[in-house]
C-alpha cells in the first residue's frame, strides 16, 4: 500500500446542498403523488422541481471540483483505487435493486400465480377466485373487473430483439472506444463513443415506441395485473438506467472533445463503461426472463 | 488480535502541509466538514436525539399498557407510536450510532488519515436529518403517521395505509441512499486505506465486523428500496404486486421485506459484537481468544442471514419444505453465535479482570444477548412459532437482542472510546449508576414480556385481557426506570466530556491498538502519514 499522503479534501459545501436537494425531492414527490391520487392540486411539483434544480446544480459543481482536483494532480494511485472500489460497490447495490424486482417476478411465476390457479401445495387459494386459470404470461387476472389483463403481449422477436442487438453492439463499441483511449487514438475514440451514444439513443427510441404500442394497442399497462406490473417496473427501471448511462456517456464525449483524459488516467470514462456494461447485462436478463420465457 | 507495534510519525508539525489545520469555526464546520471525527460526532449526537425521541414514544406505549383498558391515547395513535418507535430506533438510533462509531474509530484503528471518500461521508450524514424530519412530520399530517408497524406489511400499508405512507416511502428511499453511501465509504476505507503492515487478519475485530456489516448494507438496502417502490406503485399507479386480485401476492411483500429485514437485524448487531470483542480483552488484560474463529464466525453469520428470512413468516402459509428449510437454516446460526459467546467467555477465563463501566456493559451484553439468542432459537422452531408468532414473546426476544444487545454495545463503545474523543475521563460512579439502573430497568421491562407472550398476549395492541395486567404494569415500571436512567448517561457525557479528569493516550491500562497510540483527545487529523504496523 502506498505511503504517500492521501488527499483529504477541504471543507465542501456540495454535500449539504445535495442533502437539501434530496430532502426537497422526497418531500415534493410525496406531496405530488398524494395530490395526484387524491385529485387535488398542491405545491408539491414546485418543491419537486426545486429539488431537481438544486440537484443539477450540485452535480455540475461537485463534479467540476472533482475533475479539476484530478487534473491538478491531487489524486494518488490510492485515491484512484477508492474511486474504483466505490463505483464497483455502487454497481453491486444497483444489481441488488434489480434483484428485488427479478425476485418478485420469479416468485409470482413459480409460486403465487400457480397457487391462485389451484396448483401446488398452496393451491387452496384458488377458492378466492374459483375457475381462475394460472397461465404465464398472465393474460386473465383473477379479478378482471379490477385488473383487466393485457390483450396481447410484446413480441420478443421484433423490437426487443432489435434492442438486444443494439445494446450488445453498444457494449462492443464502447470497448473499442476504451481501447482507442488507452492507445491514444483520439479520433477513433470520439467516433466509437459517439457510435455508442447513437446506439443508446436508438435503443431508448424503440423502447418508447414499444411502450406507446403496449399502452395504445396491446392493453398492456401498469394496471393490467402482475404481468404488466413486473414488465413495466423491470423494463422501466432499466430504461431509466439506460437514460442515465446515455447522459453519462454524452458528458464523457464532451469532456473528450475538451481534451480530457489521458491513456493512463481516465477513471471517469472507465466508470461510465462499467455502468454501461451493467445496464447491458441487466437487459440480457430482461430479454430472457421478461420477454422470451 | 495481534499485538500491534507501532512506529509513530503521527503528531508531526502540522505547518508544512496545507491540509493540516484545526477545525473551521462556527456552524460551517459542521455543515461543510470532511473530517471523519466531526462526522462521527454528528452521527452520534443525531443518534442520541433519535434514541430519546424513540424512547419517549416507547414510554407512551408503556404508559398506555400500564393497566388494561384505554387510558391515555386513542388506538390509532397507539399504532402510530409502535410504528414510529420501531422505525426511529432501527433507522435513526441504532444504525447511525454504529456508523458514528465507525467514522470515529475505523480510520484511527487502521492508521488511515480519514475516510476514503470524505465529502460523500458528509453527504451520508446530512441526508439523515432531512429523512427523519420528513418521517416525524408525518405525525402532523392528515390521517396521522404510518400506523402499520415498522415492518409495514402490505396490504395494511398499501390499501389501508394513511396518506403519509407516501412520505414514509420517500423518506426510506433517501435514508437508504445515506446507508448505501456510508457503507461504500466504510468498505473502501477498510480495503484501501490500511496502514502498511495492517493485514486483514491483524485488523481489530470492530473493523472486521464493520467490513462485513457494510457488505450486508450494500446488499440489502437496495432491496428495501425495491419493496417500498413496489408499494408506491401499488398505491399510486394501480400495479398489483401485493394484490392477489391482479395476480400478485401480499405474501410477496413479506418475502421481499424480510430478505432485507433479516440481514438488517444483523447489521444492527454485528458492530456490537465488534465493540464487545475490543472491550473484553482490554479489561480481562488478555488477548482475544480465538481471533480467526471470531472473524469466520461473523462472516458465517452474515452469509447465513441471506437464507433465513422466512422464519419471520412461519404462520403465513408457506409450503412445508419452506418451513423446514428456514427452520434448520436459522438454527444453524446458533453455531457461529455460540463460537463467539464461547470465545468471549474464554477470553475472560483466568484474566485479570476489572469492572469499569465499559466492561460492565460488555458483560451485560454477553449475558443478556445470549438470553435473546436463546429465545430466538425457540422462535426458530416452526411448529412452536405457530404459538409464539405475533405475541409479546417475540417483542421480548427482539428487545433482548436490540436493547441489552445493540444499545448496550453502543453504550459500552461510547464509555470505552469517549475519553479518546474528548480527552476527559467520564465519571465512573455515574457510569456505574447508569449501568445498574439500565441493567435492572431493561430486565424488569422485557423479562415479563416472555411470560405474557407465552400466555398468548398479542403484540401491537393498546388494550389486553385482564390476566396480563400484573406483568404489564411491572414492565411499564421497568420501562420508566430504564428511560429515566438514560438521563444519567446524557448528563455524564455532556458534563464530563468538558470537565472530567484528563485522559492519558492509552486511557485504559489494558488497551492495545493504534487508536490508543494517539493523544487524547485525538488530534483533528491523525495518521496523515500512515504509521508502520509490524
Amino acid at each position: 500500500m502506498s505511503t504517500s499522503s492521501y488527499y483529504v479534501p477541504e471543507q465542501s459545501r456540495w454535500p449539504i446542498i445535495a442533502s437539501l436537494s434530496l430532502g426537497l425531492l422526497a418531500y415534493g414527490a410525496g406531496m405530488t403523488f398524494n395530490a395526484m391520487s387524491a385529485g387535488g392540486s398542491s405545491i408539491g411539483p414546485y418543491i419537486l422541481g426545486a429539488g431537481f434544480l438544486v440537484l443539477f446544480y450540485v452535480i455540475f459543481g461537485w463534479f467540476r471540483d472533482v475533475i479539476s482536483e484530478s487534473q491538478g494532480g491531487l489524486y494518488s494511485e490510492q485515491m484512484d483505487r477508492s474511486f474504483r472500489q466505490g463505483m464497483l460497490w455502487f454497481i453491486f447495490s444497483e444489481v441488488m435493486f434489480f434483484a428485488a424486482f427479478f425476485g418478485a417476478l420469479f416468485y409470482v411465476r413459480t409460486f403465487s400465480v400457480p397457487w391462485l390457479g389451484g396448483e401446488g401445495e398452496k393451491g387452496v387459494t384458488n377458492m378466492l377466485w374459483e375457475g381462475f386459470q394460472a397461465t404465464w404470461p398472465l393474460m386473465v387476472t383473477p379479478d378482471p373487473a379490477q385488473f383487466e389483463g393485457p390483450k396481447e403481449l410484446v413480441d420478443p422477436w421484433h423490437l426487443p430483439l432489435l434492442n438486444t442487438v443494439l445494446l450488445i453492439s453498444s457494449s462492443v463499441t464502447i470497448t473499442i472506444a476504451h481501447h482507442a483511449l488507452k492507445e491514444g487514438h483520439r479520433k477513433k475514440l470520439e467516433l466509437w463513443l459517439a457510435a455508442t451514444i447513437v446506439l443508446a439513443i436508438a435503443f431508448l427510441y424503440f423502447q418508447v415506441v414499444e411502450y406507446i404500442e403496449a399502452y395504445t394497442h396491446l392493453g398492456l399497462t401498469l394496471q393490467s395485473g402482475i404481468y404488466g406490473a413486473t414488465f413495466f417496473m423491470l423494463t422501466g427501471f432499466h430504461g431509466f438506467h439506460v437514460t442515465l448511462g446515455t447522459i453519462i456517456l454524452f458528458v464523457m464525449l464532451l469532456r473528450i472533445f475538451d481534451g480530457d483524459f489521458t491513456p493512463k488516467q481516465h477513471f471517469a470514462f472507465e466508470a461510465a463503461a462499467w455502468y454501461w456494461h451493467f445496464v447491458d447485462v441487466v437487459w440480457v436478463g430482461l430479454f430472457i426472463f421478461v420477454y422470451v420465457l | 488480535m495481534a499485538t500491534v507495534d507501532i512506529d509513530l510519525p503521527h503528531v508531526k508539525d502540522h505547518d508544512h502541509d496545507p491540509h493540516h489545520h484545526g477545525p473551521a469555526k462556527g456552524l460551517g464546520r459542521w455543515l461543510f466538514t470532511t473530517n471523519h471525527k466531526d462526522i462521527g460526532s454528528m452521527y452520534l449526537i443525531f443518534s442520541l436525539c433519535m434514541f430519546l425521541i424513540g424512547g419517549l414514544m416507547a414510554l407512551v406505549i408503556r404508559a398506555e399498557l400500564f393497566q388494561p383498558g384505554l387510558q391515555l391515547v386513542e388506538p390509532e395513535f397507539f399504532n402510530q407510536m409502535t410504528t414510529m418507535h420501531g422505525l426511529i430506533m432501527v433507522f435513526g438510533a441504532v444504525m447511525p450510532a454504529f456508523v458514528g462509531l465507525a467514522n470515529w474509530m475505523i480510520p484511527m484503528m487502521i492508521g488511515a488519515p480519514d475516510m476514503a471518500l470524505p465529502r460523500m461521508n458528509n453527504w451520508s450524514f446530512w441526508i439523515l436529518p432531512f429523512a427523519f424530519l420528513i418521517l416525524l412530520s408525518s405525525l402532523l399530517m392528515e390521517g396521522g403517521a404510518p400506523n402499520f408497524g415498522w415492518t409495514f406489511y402490505a396490504p395494511l400499508s398499501t390499501t389501508y395505509g394513511p396518506p403519509s405512507t407516501t412520505f414514509f416511502i420517500f423518506g426510506v428511499h433517501i435514508m437508504g441512499v445515506s446507508s448505501i453511501m456510508g457503507a461504500i465509504n466504510i468498505i473502501a476505507t477498510i480495503l484501501n486505506l490500511r496502514a502498511p503492515g495492517m493485514t486483514l487478519m491483524k485488523m481489530p475485530l470492530f473493523v472486521w465486523t464493520w467490513l462485513i456489516t457494510a457488505f450486508l448494507l450494500i446488499a440489502v438496502m437496495p432491496v428495501l428500496a425495491g419493496v417500498v417502490t413496489m408499494m408506491l406503485m401499488d398505491i399510486h399507479f394501480g400495479t398489483s404486486f401485493f394484490n392477489a386480485a391482479g395476480g400478485g401476492d401480499p405474501v410477496l411483500f413479506q418475502h421481499v421485506f424480510w430478505f432485507f429485514g433479516h440481514p438488517e437485524v444483523y447489521i444492527m448487531i454485528l458492530p456490537a459484537f465488534g465493540i464487545v470483542s475490543e472491550i473484553i480483552p482490554t479489561f480481562a488484560r488478555k488477548r482475544l481468544f480465538g481471533y480467526p474463529s471470531m472473524v469466520y464466525a461473523v462472516a458465517s453469520i452474515a452469509l447465513l442471514s441471506f437464507i433465513v428470512w422466512a422464519h419471520h413468516m412461519f404462520t403465513v402459509g408457506m409450503p412445508l419444505v419452506g418451513e423446514v428449510f428456514f427452520m434448520f437454516a436459522t438454527m444453524l446460526i446458533a453455531v457461529p453465535t455460540g463460537v463467539k459467546v464461547f470465545n468471549w467467555v474464554a477470553t475472560m477465563f483466568r484474566g485479570s479482570m476489572t469492572f469499569e463501566t465499559p466492561m460492565l456493559f460488555a458483560l451485560a451484553f454477553v449475558v443478556l444477548f445470549t438470553i435473546g439468542g436463546l429465545s430466538g432459537l425457540m422462535l426458530a422452531i416452526a411448529p412452536v412459532d405457530f404459538q409464539y408468532h405475533d405475541t409479546y414473546f417475540v417483542v421480548a426476544h427482539f428487545h433482548y437482542v436490540l436493547v441489552p444487545g445493540a444499545v448496550f454495545g453502543i453504550m459500552a463503545g461510547v464509555y470505552y472510546w469517549l475519553p479518546k474523543w474528548t480527552g476527559h475521563v467520564l465519571n465512573e460512579s455515574l457510569g456505574k449508576f447508569h449501568f445498574w439502573m439500565s441493567f435492572v430497568g431493561v430486565n424488569i421491562t422485557f423479562f415479563p414480556m416472555h411470560f405474557v407472550g407465552l400466555a398468548g398476549m398479542p403484540r401491537r395492541i393498546p388494550d389486553y385481557a385482564l390476566q396480563f395486567a400484573d406483568f404489564n404494569s411491572i414492565a411499564s415500571v421497568g420501562a420508566f426506570i430504564f428511560g429515566l436512567s438514560q438521563l444519567i448517561f446524557v448528563y455524564n457525557i455532556i458534563h464530563n466530556a468538558r470537565v472530567g479528569e484528563k485522559a492519558t493516550a492509552q486511557v485504559w491500562d489494558g488497551a492495545h491498538g493504534l487508536e490508543w497510540t494517539v493523544p487524547s483527545p485525538a488530534p483533528y487529523h491523525t495518521f496523515s502519514t500512515p504509521p508502520k504496523v509490524d
